[in-house]
């Protein structure tokens, strides 16, 4: 296990070198004009030439390869040419609205693609299985940022139940920033009456992640649970005379969980993509707003820093499924 | 004469009979998909899609592109479908007209990121060693991105367009189909048949590309047609964040983005093209979830 491990990290870090080379080529390769697009186009050539030597971009391509990778590993990823404060920085404020989002909608896929996929199987071909298969692939299948405007359109501005976009209503005072994730920080804080707005904000963009995500769960627990279904200690159990509820959900559902639980792992990484566009829509102050807002205005630190710092939530959320598994099941430490 | 026509026909009995056991799986696939009422639902809509991009300009009632000031931000009624936007453009004519970009975006980045990624797996596949360790690393490390995070990096660094969209998304499409020809190469070139071929005297690029690529097809056919539905979203996820296709080109995702800021008094303009969008890839969904049952042994039970 351990030399596993061991592989699985360093394997790990030659892919994080990679990802940084094809951040880096993106960025300084492919003819975009970050300076053109700081200063506007009609710019005069010497003001463009002194930011050039300033950003350090009138250099060799691999005397900027080089300054970038030195960067990355003393943790700098540059200044950001619109906030003007280190992109590192920038993250940390971001990144934990991200998290806070990710955490909630994947208890809400869980949540919704289990009890879809126990449904589905428990009554097999029947129309609770239709229906809950079809509710749960519509799910995946329509667009999040389109999702959200409707619900957005019908809950707040139609209804008025929920509040719009944004982590908190105008007039609510935030909490002091501990962890920097609203709600537990609200918590921590006992400043209940920001805890109850943001859990009221939360909930719509936390909704339409999660429900994109919440047909591959739905699907997995469906044919895992078949399969359990199907095998010999569950026809004792039943033989036993224990009642249908009992033999699903205390000899079945343990174990057709298991794959689920390794599911959740490569969630994590559908949702990270989901909320590049969910933060769009709702205004949400996250990574993805952040990098999306960079990309716009081709804030070239910015973009390198944030899509080098979600590969690497990625990369570790990957990491943890494959360490997972292979606890799971010995079969897979090659 | 009349010997040739039988000899003929003898060799077409002979050519069904050796076939029979492939003919009979094609029946037992087609029985497994009229059984699988899901995969039906989803080639029904597919097709559909399909038709209305082929006969869009018979269908469409008014230009999807220049604009009429007199009449915008109409709401749907018989004469305008789905309502008009602040264009005064013809929202039904747009979606329908938006149906040919779409299918394009998906037929052209099917066919760059398949091709490249069965290229380059079938390579890594039968050379093996460091030729295949290289690829796979190269794999590891764009599968290392989530990757419309990727796509749009992609796609803002070429600039907005239909093309780049298209580049984007191939770029960052293709390792999926590597890994898949890859595996399916590693099991081919191990057949008794490439060894015979070898012996014969054919050169590695015969085999490869002869002989081992078109085994791999199949699975990555399969493949190709569940990631279609992804496709889409992708694509018009770059449009609607002003990453990919263009005003005033009708991409629905961009469409979506037009409507935003008239989402509360004119729902129209952002609602129709967002259920287009929902409509196509929910008929590619309900299709690969078909797909996955037929091929899922223990559901074939």
């Amino acid at each position: 296990m351990g030399r596993y491990v061991l592989r699985r990290l360093l394997l790990m870090v030659l892919v994080l070198f990679g990802v940084s080379v094809i951040v880096f080529f993106i960025v300084h390769v492919i003819p975009a004009d970050p300076v053109g697009a700081l200063l506007g186009g009609n710019a005069p050539p010497q003001l463009v030439d002194q930011m050039k030597h300033q950003l350090g971009l009138d250099k060799p391509i691999w005397a900027q390869f080089g300054d970038y990778m030195l960067g990355i590993l003393h943790g700098n990823l540059g200044i950001s040419l619109k906030s003007n404060r280190p992109v590192t920085q920038d993250i940390a404020e971001y990144f934990p609205a991200t998290l806070e989002l990710a955490i909630f909608s994947i208890i809400i896929s869980v949540a919704l693609g289990v009890v879809l996929g126990i449904l589905s199987a428990v009554y097999r071909n029947s129309w609770v299985d239709h229906f809950s298969r079809i509710f749960s692939i519509l799910g995946v299948s329509m667009p999040v940022f389109w999702t959200g405007l409707i619900l957005l359109l019908i809950f707040y501005y139609i209804l008025g139940w929920l509040p719009g976009t944004g982590q908190l209503s105008l007039f609510t005072i935030p909490p002091h920033r501990i962890t920097g994730m609203l709600l537990l920080d609200s918590i921590l804080t006992g400043n209940w009456e920001a805890f109850r707005d943001g859990l009221a904000h939360i909930i719509l963009p936390a909704a339409v992640l999660g429900y994109s995500a919440t047909a591959s769960i739905a699907r997995i627990t469906r044919a895992s649970m078949l399969d359990v279904l199907r095998q010999d200690f569950i026809r004792t159990a039943k033989a036993k005379g224990l009642s249908g509820r009992v033999v699903i959900y205390r000899h079945a559902l343990k174990n057709a969980l298991i794959p689920v639980v390794t599911l959740i792992g490569l969630t994590f990484g559908s949702l990270l993509e989901g909320a590049v566009l969910t933060e769009t829509i709702f205004g949400w102050p996250g990574l993805g707003r952040y990098i999306v807002n960079a990309l716009l205005v081709l804030d070239y630190p910015a973009i390198m820093g944030g899509t080098l710092f979600i590969a690497l939530m990625y990369s570790l959320a990957n990491l943890i499924v494959d360490l997972t598994y292979a606890v799971l099941d010995p079969r897979m430490r090659i | 004469m009349k010997s040739i026509t039988i000899e003929k026909r003898g060799k077409l009995r002979d050519f069904i009979a050796r076939r029979k056991p492939i003919i009979e799986d094609w029946k037992h696939t087609l029985y497994l998909w009229k059984s699988t009422k899901l995969a039906m639902i989803g080639t029904v809509i597919i097709v559909i899609f399909i038709l209305i991009a082929i006969f869009a300009p018979i269908i469409v009632p008014y230009d999807p592109i220049s604009s009429n000031m007199s009449a915008r931000l109409q709401p749907p009624s018989w004469d305008h479908l789905f309502g008009t936007d602040q264009f005064g453009r013809d929202i039904f004519s747009r979606v329908i007209v938006g149906s040919r970009i779409e299918l394009w975006i998906i037929f052209l980045v099917s066919l760059i990121s398949g091709g490249l990624g069965t290229f380059l797996g079938v390579v890594a596949g039968y050379f093996g060693k460091f030729v295949d360790e290289i690829i796979m690393r190269i794999t590891d490390m764009f599968l290392a991105f989530p990757s419309l995070v990727l796509a749009m990096a992609f796609a803002a660094a070429l600039g907005p367009s239909l093309t780049n969209t298209i580049i984007a998304i191939s770029v960052v499409g293709w390792t999926v189909f590597a890994r898949l020809a890859r595996a399916e190469a590693m099991k081919i070139k191990k057949q008794p048949y490439i060894e015979a071929i070898r012996a014969v005297g054919a050169g590695n690029s015969r085999i490869m590309f002869l002989h081992v690529l078109p085994m791999c097809l199949s699975p990555v056919l399969v493949q190709l047609t569940l990631r279609m539905g992804t496709i889409i979203l992708t694509a018009a996820g770059l449009g609607f964040l002003g990453l990919g296709v263009r005003p005033p080109l009708p991409e629905w995702g961009s469409m979506v983005s037009d409507g935003r800021s008239y989402l509360v008094a004119q729902w129209w303009i952002s609602t129709f093209p967002g259920i287009a969008i929902a409509f196509v890839v929910l008929g590619f969904n309900f299709l690969g979830d078909g797909i996955r049952d037929i091929m899922d042994p223990r559901l074939r039970r």
